[in-house]
C-alpha cells in the first residue's frame, strides 16, 4: 500500500450514471489487475474503494457507478483537481493459475478489474474467451476495449437490447467456451450461480463495503472454508472453492 | 523536550497510541510505517474463542465519522498468544497492550490470566463496553456492580500488570462505573469506546448495518469524549487513557489538557493510516508553539 496525491485527467460519463476518472502519478504499488484503491472523498469521512481498470508508469484509472452522495460528489470533479489515494490495495486475480485458456466473466462493473487480467491473460499467450453481462444497453461498458485487446468478447444483457438476450450463465451454456482456468467479478447472485455452474479451478472477485481497506478494521470479512478473511486485505479475489456463498 | 510519559511503572516514548479495533494486531500495518515511532499499541480485542463477528454490512459513513458493527471478530486468545504476539513483537519495541474482551466473568478472568502470562503483553485493557455484542462486553460496561465485579476479577488474574478498563459512554452516569472500577482495583480507565448508533438506507428502507446498529466513532464524538474524560480524571485517581475523535497533535493537547495521560487514536486510523505517524512527528512542534516543555504538565490542567 501507498498513499498519493494524483491529479485528474479525465472524468467522462461513459454510459447512463457511469464514469471513467483517470489519475496522474505514482503507480509503483500497483501489482495485479484487480487490486483496488481508496479514494479520500472531499467532505466524507470513509474513503471510497474502487476497482483499477488500467495503469501505466504515469497513472491509472477506475470506472464507478454513482451509487450514492460520495460517488455523486466523485462524479462532478473536473480536470486538474486533485485527490488523496490509498494504492496497491488487495491480491489481485492471479493469471499464472491459467494454463493455456481462460473464461472471463464480467457483470455490470465487474468488467473493470478483469480489464487488466485479461491484458495479461493475452500478452501471455493465453486463449481469452470473455463474456460481459449487463442490465440493459444503456449500462454497457468496455465492449468495445475489450475486443480493442483481441479477447474473444460476447456480450449478454438481461433486456436483450444488446448482444444476447438473457443472463451471464445462459451465455455460458449457449457459447460452451473451453478454459482450463476461470476468472469472475460481477453481482454475487451472478457469481455464486457461475460457480454452481462452471467446472474445475477458478477466481471469484467479492465486493464488500468497507472501512479502512487496508486490512486494520476488520470491517469487511467474508466466510471462507478456512474462516474469516477481510475482503480488503486477504481478497478481493478469492479461489471458488474458498467463499461460503 | 519531554513528550514521554509513565504510568503504572510502563514507559511509554510518546502518549500516542492506535485505539483496539482500529490498528489491528499491528502486524498490518509494520510494512507501512516503523510501528517503534508509537507509544503503545492497543491490539484488537481478543475473546477466550475465535470469533467471526457480526454479518456484514459492518461499516457505515456518517458526518465526521463511522458506525462499526464488527462485532469482537478475533482469532482467539490462543492464536494471540501463539501467532500475533511473537511475530508483533519480533519488530516493534513499544508497549503492548492486549485488549480483553468475555461473556462471563469467568471468560475474562481466564483471558486476562493468559494475556497477561503472555511475555510480550505490558498491560493490559479490559474491555466492557463494546456495543456490538451481545450479552457480552457492554452488558458489563453499564452497571457499575458489573463492571466492579468484572475488574475485581481482571486484576486478580494479571499478576503484576496494570489493568486498564475500557468504558462505555452509553450509560446514565460514567463517573459512578469509573469510581466502581477504581475501588475494584483497576489501575487505569480508557475511555470512550463507541457511542451506539444507527444509519439507515432511505432507498432501500433499511438499516445500513446488518446488526441495525452499531458504534459511531470519529471526530464527531471528539467534544463527548472530552467531557467524559474530564469529568473521570476529577472524580477519579488513576490514569486515564483518553479515547474518541482524536484526529491531530492539537487534540492530544486537548485530551491530555482534560485529564488524559495517554491519547488513543481510533477511527481516524481507518481514513488515514498514517494518521498516528503523522500526530507523533507533530506533536513537538505543537507543544512548541504553545509553550510545552513536558507534555506531563499539561496532564489535566483543566
Amino acid at each position: 500500500m501507498k498513499q498519493g496525491t494524483y491529479s485528474i485527467s479525465a472524468n467522462v460519463e461513459i454510459a447512463s450514471g457511469i464514469f471513467r476518472m483517470r489519475l496522474e502519478g505514482d503507480t509503483s504499488a500497483f501489482l495485479r489487475g484487480g487490486q483496488f484503491v481508496d479514494i479520500a472523498v472531499p467532505g466524507f469521512f470513509l474513503r471510497r474503494p474502487l476497482a483499477v481498470r488500467e495503469w501505466d508508469d504515469k497513472g491509472f484509472d477506475v470506472v464507478y457507478k454513482v451509487v450514492g452522495e460520495g460517488t455523486a460528489i466523485l462524479s462532478g470533479l473536473k480536470e486538474g483537481e486533485r485527490l488523496e489515494v490509498l494504492t496497491g490495495l488487495g491480491n489481485g486475480f492471479d493469471a499464472r493459475a491459467c494454463r493455456s485458456s481462460a473464461l472471463v466473466v464480467c457483470g455490470g462493473l465487474g468488467a473493470s478489474p478483469a480489464f487488466s487480467l485479461v491484458k495479461e491473460l493475452l500478452r501471455t499467450g493465453r486463449k481469452v474467451t470473455v463474456i460481459l453481462g449487463f442490465n440493459r444497453a444503456t449500462e454497457v461498458v468496455l465492449f468495445k476495449e475489450y475486443q480493442a485487446l483481441g479477447a474473444d468478447v460476447h456480450l449478454v444483457t438481461v433486456d436483450g437490447s444488446a448482444g444476447l438476450k438473457g443472463f451471464v450463465t445462459d451465455a455460458v451454456n449457449l457459447l460452451s467456451p473451453e478454459y482450463d482456468y476461470f476468472y469472475t467479478c460481477g453481482p454475487k447472485v451472478m457469481m455464486k450461480a457461475l460457480c454452481g455452474q462452471l467446472e474445475g479451478p477458478g477466481e471469484v472477485s467479492l465486493e464488500e463495503r468497507m472501512g479502512c481497506g487496508c486490512g486494520i478494521c476488520y470491517g469487511c470479512t467474508c466466510h471462507t472454508v478456512s474462516g474469516p478473511k477481510r475482503v480488503c486485505a486477504d481478497g478481493p479475489v478469492f479461489k471458488k472453492e474458498e467463499v461460503i456463498w | 523536550m519531554v513528550t514521554s510519559v509513565d504510568i503504572c511503572g510502563v514507559h511509554f516514548k510518546n502518549p500516542v497510541v492506535p485505539a483496539s479495533g482500529t490498528f489491528g494486531f499491528g502486524l498490518e500495518m509494520a510494512p507501512v510505517y516503523d510501528l517503534n515511532l508509537l507509544g503503545g499499541i492497543s491490539l484488537k480485542g481478543t475473546t477466550r474463542d475465535p470469533r467471526f463477528g457480526n454479518e456484514c454490512p459492518r461499516i457505515a459513513e456518517c458526518p465526521d465519522g463511522m458506525i462499526n458493527s464488527v462485532g469482537l471478530q478475533n482469532p482467539g486468545i490462543d492464536a494471540l498468544l501463539r501467532d500475533k504476539l511473537p511475530a508483533l513483537r519480533s519488530l516493534y519495541g513499544g508497549v503492548v497492550i492486549a485488549n480483553v474482551s468475555g461473556f462471563s466473568v469467568e471468560e475474562y478472568s481466564e483471558c486476562c490470566a493468559r494475556a497477561a502470562s503472555a511475555p510480550e503483553v505490558d498491560m493490559l485493557e479490559v474491555n466492557v463496553s463494546c456495543p456490538n455484542v451481545h450479552g457480552g462486553g457492554l452488558a458489563f460496561g453499564t452497571s457499575a456492580k458489573a463492571a466492579a465485579e468484572v475488574t475485581s476479577a481482571a486484576r486478580k488474574a494479571c499478576g503484576g500488570k496494570p489493568v486498564f478498563v475500557k468504558l462505555s459512554p452509553n450509560v446514565t452516569d460514567i463517573v459512578e462505573i469509573a469510581k466502581a472500577c477504581e475501588e475494584a482495583g483497576a489501575d487505569g480507565l480508557t475511555l470512550i469506546n463507541t457511542v451506539l448508533g444507527m444509519r439507515i438506507d432511505i432507498r432501500s428502507r433499511k438499516p445500513v448495518v446488518a446488526n441495525r446498529y452499531g458504534g459511531f466513532s470519529g471526530r464527531a464524538v471528539f467534544p463527548i469524549a472530552l467531557r467524559m474524560v474530564n469529568q473521570v480524571s476529577r472524580a477519579c485517581n488513576i490514569p486515564i487513557m483518553g479515547c474518541g475523535g482524536v484526529s491531530r497533535a492539537e487534540d492530544v493537547i486537548e485530551m491530555m489538557m482534560a485529564g488524559a495521560s495517554l491519547v488513543q487514536v481510533g477511527a481516524e486510523n481507518l481514513r488515514n493510516p498514517m494518521v498516528c505517524k503523522e500526530i507523533v512527528e507533530s506533536l513537538p512542534l505543537v507543544m512548541e508553539r504553545l509553550g510545552i516543555n513536558d507534555i506531563n504538565e499539561i496532564i489535566g490542567i483543566v
